[in-house]
């Protein structure tokens, strides 16, 4: 599928330079693309990707807390779990839409995520020893989310950018709820506050490399920026992220684990030590401690149900009429 | 810079104060502010014996339907199953909690520490042997042909009853039924949809409901019985009498069976109660270790 505008005959189509130079006033002006504009398919095609990227990330994210649904020690805890876990799942359907606009196919981008082809937020590949791990995942790694997101309620891309105002908000929800979980676990038991720190320890450094690569070595970035897909930096937004945490982490009453990490006098904000991009490099590669048991899992979910789907769309070809 | 901090900060000011500043946080106690007590000529035993059946029902099959999340056939049913489950595990908070305020907590108070909330002891501090629910909805999944038949079945019994207690002498089980109607009256359509859809869609998808319904329908047998607490509360105005429920519920399944294209199993005899006196099979042993296991460990944590 391609944009209404490219299948015209070619005598009718207008000159691809003026539609270029509509393109770049658009962006010049900070103003939205929506889905039946002219864009070049290099913004296409990096959209597509970035937005497919994320949907993914969504719904493997649903994975590592899932695995507590059924074991969260208290029937609110339940509640608030399930909540978000559906929420989750929520916002991989408007992502998954959003990569629609484009002229991508959701059982396709699936499919890609399942072979492999497509990749998803390296963080949910790590496991979830303890309970305590739901509350840094709500404040660490949706912390981390809602720092690189809230930006892109001002993408270039209209249904993009739309989509991301309703999901910075309940991230913004799952973010308190976490760290309200762990408030209270400090609250609680030797046993409990072992937990949590032991927690934050691990969370800690993979949270900091959800930014992705340091800015020297990020390809994409220039021309993503260029497009007004991206909006700041990675350091810019890693950096924002550690001043944000360090006084939460003070208030919880946690260490951070990172012996460098301190007040910079001079420019007011956190100095923090040096991030092991070996480690990441491994996880993004598929070697991480739960990148196969992600992915079988939402294989299976395709293949176990496919007489599910088949049923559906021939029911629905019975009764359309 | 400037616009996006704005965004952060009217996403972070948006809730704030009156602690209610993210879902589930700003409450403690499901019947907090509502008056528990028990109107004249109703044992409370009785009443909280009762809440326990219906509140343990709601409590397993929510359970249940947990184990569809992450691992269901369309991304739209992730949020369908999670959304049902939530609606019935609110159901089963609201039903322990009431159980317990009429001191109807059997043996979880020899484990569960004193700051733990009612509904927590009785979730989670209860062996399978003091749960009521019926094996209905104690049943594995299956696959999601016979989860949606179980998940028909026991919507429809558990609507026909919530329909009738919206009536009861009892305000609390009152109110709490009539929240529930509006949910229940969805679940059952939501299932009855997929068993249309499964039944009259492939043939492989009608072998697998067929196969369905013939595993579900056995677990009927019980549903139609009351249990003497059952009878008694009728008697008192508090409780559904569950065979004054059958010919709506037959009605209705058969319905939907007969539109899915799906043969109805022979209804099963009349059994007595199993799973109201607390007779369970092993699967539900199962189930509650995964319940309750985090819990067990830290009795004197506070989550």
């Amino acid at each position: 599928m391609s944009a209404p505008t490219l299948d015209r005959p070619a005598a009718e189509r207008p000159d691809e330079a003026a539609l270029q130079r509509q393109f770049d006033a658009t962006i010049a002006a900070d103003r939205r693309i929506e889905p039946r504009d002219w864009m070049p398919e290099g913004y296409r095609r990096t959209l597509v990707r970035q937005i497919a990227q994320h949907a993914h990330s969504e719904i493997i994210g649903m994975q590592p807390e899932g695995d507590w649904l059924l074991a969260a020690p208290s029937m609110r805890r339940k509640a608030i779990l399930l909540a978000k876990v559906q929420d989750e799942a929520g916002h991989g359907l408007y992502l998954y839409s959003a990569a629609e606009t484009l002229g991508a196919d959701r059982a396709d981008l699936t499919d890609k995520l399942i072979e492999r082809r497509q990749k998803y937020s390296s963080i949910f590949n790590y496991p979830t020893p303890t309970y305590a791990d739901v509350g840094v995942i709500g404040w660490l790694v949706d912390g981390a989310a809602i720092c690189n997101q809230v930006p892109l309620c001002r993408s270039s891309y209209g249904p993009y950018a739309r989509a991301m105002i309703r999901v910075c908000k309940e991230e913004s929800f799952h973010q308190r709820q976490g760290y309200e979980l762990l408030m209270t676990m400090m609250r609680g038991t030797d046993a409990q506050r072992a937990m949590v720190q032991d927690a934050v320890d691990r969370w800690w450094w993979p949270s900091l490399m959800m930014f992705g690569p340091p800015d020297d070595d990020s390809p994409n970035s220039a021309q993503s920026m260029a497009w007004g897909i991206k909006r700041h930096s990675n350091d810019e937004l890693r950096q924002r992220f550690v001043d944000m945490t360090v006084p939460q982490a003070a208030v919880l009453g946690v260490t951070l684990p990172d012996q460098e990490l301190a007040p910079d006098p001079e420019t007011g904000r956190y100095r923090f030590g040096a991030i092991d991009w070996s480690e990441f490099k491994q996880v993004l590669a598929g070697h991480g401690p739960c990148n196969d048991e992600r992915i079988a899992r939402r294989r299976a979910a395709r293949d176990d149900n496919a007489w599910v789907t088949e049923a559906a769309t021939a029911y629905a070809r019975k009764h359309e009429s | 810079m400037g616009h996006e901090e704005t965004v952060y900060e009217a996403l972070d000011s948006a809730h704030g104060g009156e602690g209610q500043w993210a879902f589930g946080t700003g409450f403690d106690e499901p019947l907090a502010g509502v008056d528990t007590t028990v109107p004249d000529g109703i044992d409370p035993a009785d009443l909280g014996a009762y809440c326990l059946m219906l509140g343990d029902d709601a409590l397993v099959l929510a359970q249940r339907l947990t184990q569809w999340v992450t691992a269901a056939p369309e991304l739209e049913e992730e949020v369908a199953v999670a959304n049902i489950a939530l609606d019935l595990l609110g159901q089963a908070r609201l039903l322990l909690a009431r159980a317990g305020s009429v001191g109807v907590l059997g043996r979880s108070r020899d484990t569960a520490t004193a700051s733990i909330p009612d509904e927590d002891a009785l979730a989670y501090f209860r062996d399978a042997d003091e749960f009521r629910c019926t094996g209905l909805v104690a049943a594995p999944n299956g696959d999601f042909g016979q989860t949606m038949v179980r998940l028909l079945a026991a919507a429809t019994t558990r609507l026909a009853v919530f329909a009738r207690l919206r009536d009861s002498r009892d305000p609390v089980l009152a109110a709490i039924a009539a929240k529930g109607v509006a949910e229940l009256t969805y679940h059952r359509d939501h299932a009855a949809r997929w068993v249309l859809r499964l039944g009259d869609g492939t043939p492989e998808s009608h072998r697998r409901a067929q196969a369905g319904a013939d595993a579900v329908w056995p677990l009927l047998a019980d549903a139609f019985t009351a249990t003497d607490v059952e009878q008694r509360l009728v008697g008192a105005g508090v409780a559904a009498d569950p065979a004054g429920t059958r010919e709506e519920v037959v009605g209705v399944l058969t319905q939907v069976l007969d539109r899915a294209t799906l043969r109805v199993p022979a209804w099963p005899a009349d059994a007595p109660p199993r799973g109201r006196l607390g007779l369970h099979g092993a699967e539900l042993a199962v189930l509650l270790a995964e319940l309750q296991g985090l819990a067990r460990e830290h009795p004197a944590a506070t989550w």
